[in-house]
């Protein structure tokens, strides 16, 4: 994370907090109120992150921008200068812009991966700039993986999990502590058997295409990192898929998406998924033809 | 037909019309991912040359994808007037460009020869057109439709309000619209993608975007951009849709991948139009984009230009209200850079515009494209000029729940500002009403959202 994107969140709550003790009418980009919300840096409690910056000068309902503001991690309420954001908005979607590049080009904390047991196979991706342009690659395991998969994970699971970098590393290593363990419980809840669980470096999700030929399980999960966006540069998705094999169309796989603590929250997903599992089961079906 | 040209002494002797169109098209990595693309500068123009003197009669004998193969083809083929077909078979590619790009070719001109025209020979013209050329052409054309209102005037340019948000929370939604509102945006559509594509989910959200219209008599539609099936559940159940919503492929098999085909859209078509809340008489949104169809590997060795051209006669059937190319969405497979994206945006635009499509476009990039926010002004601003129907409004650009970045509330009222254009005439009477807009210029009040609490 930027340091000086959290100092700029940092200013912009304290700068709130504020505002509630003086009940000022507006907040402005002063550099003067800057260094003042500098000084009373300890003063702030550690729950301040509700807190939002008030940037609409004159609303017709001040408590009501707040609600709107808090409801929402969309970038809302936050005026304008003629018909242009901002200085201090427009700076701040590129600072965020920035994180999310960064992202792109992270590597999975080894850590997670074997506290979790996930042994490692690799797609035929080379390297991330190849990775971009060719997703191709990234859906079919080396002839290494393969050979490793066949070694060491039981064929015909029930249910297969899999998990993959994709597009966020960062993804993989903020939501997988907290999927992961609830998605073991939720299947075990529904009596459900997991087959031997992995990591794929460099996946895309039609890998499960190629993995299911591989293993044949019933219904593969694939946890994967999202395209980082701005608001959310570790999302992670799940793509579910009954009975995957060559050939299989998008409209055949299930997809829980935005996976982080601001969005689907990962232990909730992680339940869900399983509810998904035991659906797809029950109806021999996922996709668009799954009734939920 | 001679497929055969000489460039810069070197001989070039191309296989097929598939080849042709392919290695015309200017560089885009979908191409090259496809392993059709043009070899080098020189192949692209020795194609570019054959192309030119080609005709459209050449183009239609020798179909990329036979109708008798794919149901795309057969609707494309079927809607050919044969008649204004016959008066301009003989031209080449070359003179439709120069006819399409003549002063005393206008609106009326295009619109007929359009009626002759099959997607493969629109798309064929792209090839041979600068950036300016395709800006200069599709601003000639006008394309007006009406949902609940008309959009798509001349010196009309409309928003759709994309109030995302990442658990389709309710309020989320609601507040994100206000702002959108409050910045005169939502003329086009207020327009969700749910996340969760459920039935009840997609009718919580058109009941809660209905509400405020109702509330405060905004004239415009809505729609939830679930997967076409999800919708027509939740219309069945009493869901208050305007619109329906589909994207669309340029191939029966791509469209597979989406999970639809020409029967569904039909059902769909008379579903809407008996239960749906709409006016009309134009019911649709749909949306396309360069390397859909390759991303499903349903693309046959077509470029996606050819494709792209595909998907909007295969939308012509339908009488859309609004179709957008979603252009820097699908990723840097398809279209690497900005260089690529803005290409891609006139020629979707124009593509769209020659097939009497109510064409709007999402200025967009992921993160993983060699792209930034400064591309997605300088395109458009481009469209803007060329008479787009409508971007998308997302706040600051970010969509909290797609992941990727657009064009802004900001955005659209700055075009407007700079180009001389005006919201949907409804639209800005409303907005006068509401004492957001006055003369075409926002008022004081806008930009603030509690005005709709």
């Amino acid at each position: 994370m930027n340091p000086s994107l959290e100092l700029e969140q940092f200013v912009d709550r304290v700068m709130v907090e504020l505002e509630r003790k003086f009940g000022s009418d507006t907040l402005t980009d002063d550099p003067k109120s800057e260094s003042v919300s500098m000084e009373v840096k300890g003063a702030v409690s550690a729950n301040a992150s509700t807190l939002t910056t008030i940037k609409v000068p004159k609303p017709k309902w001040q408590e009501g921008l707040a609600e709107l503001i808090e409801s929402t991690p969309a970038r809302i309420g936050v005026w304008r200068t003629g018909t242009r954001p901002l200085t201090k908005e427009m700076l701040k979607f590129r600072c965020d812009h920035a994180a999310a590049i960064d992202s792109i080009y992270g590597e999975v904390n080894e850590q997670i991966l074997s506290r979790f047991d996930l042994f490692t196979v690799e797609t035929r991706y080379g390297n991330t700039e190849n990775y971009l342009k060719r997703p191709d690659m990234g859906r079919i395991v080396t002839a290494a993986g393969e050979e490793l998969i066949r070694v060491k994970c039981r064929s015909h699971p029930q249910v297969q999990v899999v998990v993959s970098d994709g597009l966020s590393a960062n993804a993989i290593d903020a939501n997988l502590p907290d999927v992961y363990p609830s998605l073991l419980d939720s299947l075990e809840a529904y009596g459900l058997r997991a087959g031997t669980p992995f990591f794929v470096r460099g996946g895309r999700v039609a890998v499960m295409d190629h993995i299911g030929e591989l293993l044949e399980p019933d219904v593969l999960v694939l946890l994967i990192g999202e395209r980082p966006g701005l608001v959310s540069s570790r999302s992670m998705s799940a793509y579910l898929c009954y009975r995957p094999r060559k050939g299989t169309v998008e409209s055949d796989r299930t997809v829980i998406s935005n996976i982080h603590p601001g969005g689907t929250p990962p232990v909730e997903a992680g339940a869900y998924i399983g509810t998904l599992v035991h659906k797809m089961l029950e109806q021999k079906t996922s996709g668009i033809h799954l009734d939920l | 037909m001679n497929l055969t040209t000489t460039v810069l002494g070197q001989t070039y002797q191309l296989k097929s019309m598939k080849e042709v169109l392919a290695k015309a098209n200017e560089e885009k990595s979908g191409d090259q991912l496809a392993g059709i693309a043009a070899e080098d500068a020189k192949e692209r123009m020795a194609a570019k040359l054959i192309l030119s003197d080609l005709t459209l009669a050449d183009i239609r004998n020798n179909p990329l994808l036979p109708p008798e193969k794919d149901e795309v083809s057969r609707v494309i083929e079927n809607a050919i007037n044969e008649k204004i077909y016959g008066e301009i078979r003989n031209w080449s590619v070359a003179e439709l460009r120069e006819y399409v790009l003549r002063q005393d070719t206008g609106n009326d001109q295009i619109r007929r020869i359009s009626k002759g025209l099959t997607s493969e020979m629109v798309a064929a013209c792209t090839k041979l057109m600068s950036n300016l050329d395709l800006v200069q052409a599709a601003a000639k054309v006008e394309v007006v439709t009406h949902c609940n209102i008309s959009i798509g005037q001349r010196g009309v340019l409309s928003g759709r309000a994309q109030p995302n948000h990442p658990t389709d929370n309710i309020q989320g939604i609601k507040a994100s619209l206000f702002e959108a509102l409050s910045y005169g945006i939502g003329d086009a559509v207020i327009g969700i993608n749910p996340v969760i594509d459920s039935a009840d989910s997609v009718k919580s959200i058109l009941l809660a975007t209905k509400e405020v219209m109702e509330k405060w008599s905004i004239p415009t539609q809505n729609c939830v951009l679930a997967h076409i099936k999800t919708q027509m559940k939740a219309i069945r159940q009493g869901a208050p849709a305007d619109m329906v919503f589909q994207s669309l492929a340029g191939t029966e098999d791509g469209n597979r991948a989406f999970g639809i085909d020409v029967a569904l859209l039909d059902e769909a078509d008379e579903l809407i139009a008996r239960e749906g809340t709409g006016t009309g008489p134009n019911l649709w949104y749909f949306e396309t984009g360069q390397g859909s169809e390759l991303s499903a590997e349903a693309h046959y060795g077509i470029d996606q230009v050819t494709l792209e051209a595909r998907c909007y006669g295969l939308a012509r059937k339908y009488k859309p209200f609004i179709v957008n190319t979603v252009v820097g969405f699908i990723g840097p497979e398809y279209l690497y850079d900005s260089k690529q994206v803005i290409r891609a945006g006139l020629e979707d635009h124009f593509m769209g515009k020659m097939q009497q499509i109510p064409m709007g476009v999402d200025v967009c990039y992921t993160n993983h494209m060699k792209a930034d926010q400064n591309d997605m002004d300088n395109l458009a601003v481009l469209l803007a000029a060329a008479g787009v129907n409508y971007i998308i409004g997302a706040p600051m650009a970010d969509d909290c729940m797609l992941n990727y970045q657009s064009t802004s509330y900001h955005d659209i009222a700055t075009l407007r500002e700079t180009m001389r254009l005006r919201p949907a005439p409804e639209f800005e009477r409303w907005l006068n009403r509401m004492g957001l807009m006055d003369n075409g210029r926002l008022t004081p009040l806008a930009g603030d959202p509690t005005l709709f609490m």
